[in-house]
């Protein structure tokens, strides 16, 4: 039987989709500047439905990609051609909330707002808010390891998740990680939190769940040069305050968000700074007033206080609306995703100002400034030829990161995006100390083949004379 | 440069630039049924823009695969309000709808359905006739000894839908008539035309007169313009576009006569294709001005009352109520502070918020006679989720939410119109006298 036939059986006719217009639904996820038409998508419905369309595609040799929302922008769920898709949207049962340990078990398809919706009754919360929240799942964020405004202080996926039930490249169901905090042996659970879905796939989630702060002050700081506004993101973190979230808007970005929603924000500042503090109240305000002295020293302009959740709440939305906010003022658009020590943040800035002037492109930025976590927005427009000339600055911007002492990427993956740029930022020891790693867990290279690390394919044959390829080196291949 | 449709006919294909507003950011998703009940992408508003995209392109055909996919949209609009892009999938799914109607037959069973809601619905008459049938069919036992039977279950999906929306009314109900006008109370601030509806005439004849006699109380002349007829709601929404038209300018016609300041509905789906009028006759030169005047003269009741200084006395209620947003006021008119204000306003009233209340209930217009099965799940998930507010009462300003959640709802529990509440308040009743 051919390995279509086959999943068709296992998954039955209703939960496999191979028609070609609807295949072509798949063909990419948040980022569009990547399309491949998968052979297949499947919706198995439980764990034991993953494990067997897995194990289908292990038997067969067939490539397959994990895919959630479909919400990543760095093209961790871009299809391969000839492969398929496992969609995990019909998991998407909250299993149990457990408010004494301070925990919920969910499927993998449950979207990372409706954990926190589920907790709230008990006071409780699931701290990563990547901005896509109220569509991301959590599965995605497990394999992307996923970030958000609030990581600053309470850290990423990896730091919430306490144990993962997932199925390999082989179709094994396994757990990783536990209920004791502490496991002795291989953080095996770490290593696959942001694998990347090249792992192996997560089909059911423990996570840790925070109490509510008891307290939260949030303002927006304006700025009438972008260095004042890094300068006093600098100040307040070397005052020793840890804040909740800084986050900083650039003009365009503000314009972009007042097109988009009801927008807080001062339409024509440079600059600004979303600042918020959480914890004990009488911490928070006293905190609460020397940020606003650290951000009146840097020059700041204009300070607004949110009076009360709702104004709070306008300023997040804002916030989190903003990528899709730009589509209001391109048509298309690439995000990156690269890190910069927090000292640098103005210089990176200034510098990214220059290339795009250079470029003749506009470059919107907003993004987690605490964590010196750029995104940099490179608009374009697809009709109008200019996806080359966006694709390079884009690859530019997220090399420069690296140079000045970053990061390719802080949260939204590698994928299929940068993985050309891997390189830049690790040896070829590391590339292949990884590639090992990668296939004691799939030898067969089945699992989301094509992101992560650079392809010749992928990345372009470059002439010259024959480089051994890292995994040659390292003994994982051999040369035919 | 050649321009071109791809797939689509030159008469009005979904615009280019619309399509490209949409970013793929996947925001839409979670607000939208067909997406939480089956979790496809191409049952998402992202995948049927990108349908839509690819159709435009010329890269798929029109045919049942892609019509399947835009039927089983309810047209609820949730992912307009959750757009950030604000990408107009209202504008692109009424031009699709009408390609789709020209280039796609539609299966033998499907047409007899569709044929059958289009020859009663919009006739209150023969609307009043089914009825008929319905309260024999209670009356004589039939639906019990049906039901007992299991015949019910045998049933094809549509009928099976049909006989459970069936709501109780009373014969003397069906036949109601609202008098030709009705006088302000004290100083006159405004004449009004009030739109009664067709199915909404025939079935809920109660709120059209708790309608007239609240405005009324508000100092608004309310006159019911003679022999009005359907407002082509549903039709414009199931992309039969010309039948939409002829029925507007009727509609149009009919009103005009009335002179009144403000046109006022107290459906959600009437008021928004009324609303919708000066789209939809754009290109008729004898109507395009007037159709833009008609338009910008329709409010909702709830908007209308919000925006008038109460006037009349409100008289406590004691209940807790679970206001329900229907789609069509909510996400296609935006209304939904006004009724949720009007209701707080009477003493003694606790509003309480209902779990995934931007998710449709699965009424739809015809949705819930067309698409049984996707209905079916939606309107449990509704009834479940209302339920577990618990409510003394629900309200929701749409007729057709009004019967799809009374059909699903496990206990007795009140379903009115808002407008119904604000009437007892101000006659100073109990809810279930005025409603008698």
């Amino acid at each position: 039987m051919s390995w279509a036939a086959e999943l068709t059986e296992v998954l039955g006719r209703e939960n496999v989709i191979t028609d070609p217009a609807r295949l072509r639904t798949y063909e990419c996820d948040g980022l569009t500047g990547y399309r491949v038409v998968p052979a297949m998508v499947v919706l198995p419905r439980s764990a034991a439905e993953v494990a067997a369309a897995v194990g289908v595609c292990a038997r067969h040799g067939v490539p397959f990609v994990a895919r959630g929302a479909g919400t990543g922008l760095s093209g961790g769920a871009l299809p391969v051609a000839d492969g398929i898709v496992i969609s995990l949207q019909r998991l998407r049962r909250i299993v149990e909330v457990d408010p004494v340990n301070l925990r919920a078990v969910v499927e993998p398809g449950v979207t990372n707002l409706d954990i926190s919706k589920a907790a709230a009754p008990y006071g409780l919360y699931y701290a990563p808010d990547p901005s896509s929240q109220q569509v991301c799942t959590i599965g995605g964020n497990v394999a992307e390891n996923s970030g958000g405004a609030h990581c600053l202080k309470y850290g990423f996926t990896v730091n919430h998740v306490l144990a993962a039930e997932v199925v390999l490249a082989d179709g094994t169901v396994t757990t990783l990680g536990g209920d004791s905090p502490q496991l002795p042996g291989y953080d095996l659970l770490g290593a696959f939190i942001g694998s990347e879905g090249t792992l192996g796939i997560v089909t059911q989630v423990t996570v840790r769940l925070l109490a509510k702060p008891a307290a939260v002050r949030t303002m927006v700081a304006d700025f009438a040069t972008v260095a004042g506004a890094g300068d006093a993101v600098t100040g307040i973190v070397a005052a020793g305050i840890v804040p909740a979230a800084i986050e900083m808007l650039d003009n365009l970005a503000i314009q972009a968000v007042a097109a988009s929603t009801q927008s807080v924000y001062t339409l024509d500042t440079v600059a600004a700074l979303v600042v918020e503090l959480d914890g004990p109240p009488d911490d928070v305000a006293e905190q609460f007033e020397q940020v606003q002295e650290i951000c009146r020293a840097h020059g700041c302009t204009k300070v607004l206080v949110a009076e009360d959740a709702e104004q709070r709440a306008l300023i997040w939305t804002g916030r989190k609306a903003a990528f899709a906010a730009v589509g209001r003022i391109s048509p298309d658009y690439f995000v990156q995703d690269g890190v910069v020590p927090r000292g640098r943040l103005a210089e990176v800035l200034g510098r990214i100002a220059a290339m795009a002037d250079e470029a003749g492109v506009r470059v919107a930025n907003v993004f987690h400034a605490g964590d010196g976590n750029l995104h940099p927005l490179v608009l374009y427009s697809e009709a109008a030829g200019e996806h080359d000339r966006a694709e390079r600055l884009s690859t530019e911007i997220a090399e420069l990161c690296v140079e000045l002492g970053g990061s390719l990427s802080g949260e939204h993956g590698i994928g299929a995006d940068k993985a050309c740029s891997m390189p830049r930022m690790f040896g070829e020891d590391d590339l292949a100390t990884m590639l090992r790693l990668r296939s004691a867990f799939d030898p067969g290279g089945l699992c989301n083949p094509g992101k992560v690390f650079p392809t010749p394919r992928l990345c372009g044959e470059r002439p010259g004379r024959y480089r051994p390829h890292p995994l040659e080196e390292a003994g994982v291949i051999e040369r035919l | 440069m050649v321009l071109t449709n791809g797939s689509f006919d030159a008469h009005r294909p979904p615009r280019r630039e619309l399509l490209d507003d949409c970013v793929h950011c996947g925001f839409c998703l979670p607000s939208c049924p067909t997406y939480a009940v089956g979790g496809e992408e191409m049952d998402s508003p992202r995948g049927r823009i990108y349908l839509m995209d690819l159709a435009e392109r010329g890269e798929i055909p029109l045919d049942r695969t892609m019509a399947g996919h835009i039927d089983s949209c309810l047209g609820c609009l949730a992912c307009v309000t959750a757009c950030p892009s604000g990408v107009q999938y209202d504008l692109l799914l009424e031009a699709t709808r009408p390609q789709l109607e020209r280039h796609v037959p539609r299966t033998r069973r499907d047409r007899l359905v569709r044929r059958a809601v289009f020859a009663v619905f919009p006739y209150p008459a023969r609307m009043r006739v089914a009825a008929l049938f319905g309260v024999l069919y209670r009356r004589l036992g039939l639906r019990a000894l049906t039901h007992r039977l299991g015949i019910v279950d045998r049933l094809p999906a549509e009928l099976r839908a049909a006989e459970g929306l069936l709501p109780p009314v009373k014969v003397r109900s069906l036949f109601r008539r609202l008098p030709a006008r009705v006088a302000a109370v004290g100083e006159r601030r405004l004449r009004v035309a009030l739109l009664e509806g067709c199915a909404q005439r025939v079935l809920f004849g109660d709120v059209n007169a708790a309608t007239a006699r609240v405005l009324a109380a508000e100092g608004c002349e309310v006159v019911v313009p003679e022999g009005q007829r359907c407002c082509g709601a549903l039709n414009l929404h199931a992309g039969l576009e010309d039948d939409a038209a002829a029925r507007a300018r009727r509609l149009i016609d009919t009103f005009e006569k009335a002179e009144a300041d403000v046109v006022v509905a107290n459906v959600a789906g009437c008021g928004s294709s009324m609303k919708e009028y000066d789209r939809l006759l754009a290109d008729d030169p004898a109507y395009a001005e007037r159709a833009a005047r008609f338009a910008a003269s329709v409010r909702d009741v709830t908007e209308l009352l919000a925006e008038l200084e109460p006037r009349a006395p409100r008289h406590p209620i004691q209940a807790k109520v679970a206001y329900h947003d229907a789609c069509h006021l909510a996400n296609a008119q935006r209304i939904r502070r006004q009724p949720r204000d009007l209701l707080r306003a009477v003493p003694g009233i606790e509003l309480t918020d209902i779990a995934e209340a931007e998710l449709c209930c699965g009424s739809a217009g015809i949705y819930n006679l067309v698409q049984p099965v996707a209905a079916e799940e939606l309107g449990r998930r509704k009834a479940a989720n209302i339920e577990a507010a618990a409510p003394d009462v629900i309200a929701t300003a749409n007729a057709g939410c009004l019967l799809q959640v009374r059909r699903f709802l496990g206990r007795d529990i009140p379903l009115v119109h808002p407008i119904e509440i604000l009437d007892a308040s101000i006659r100073g009743v109990p809810l279930e006298r005025a409603r008698r």
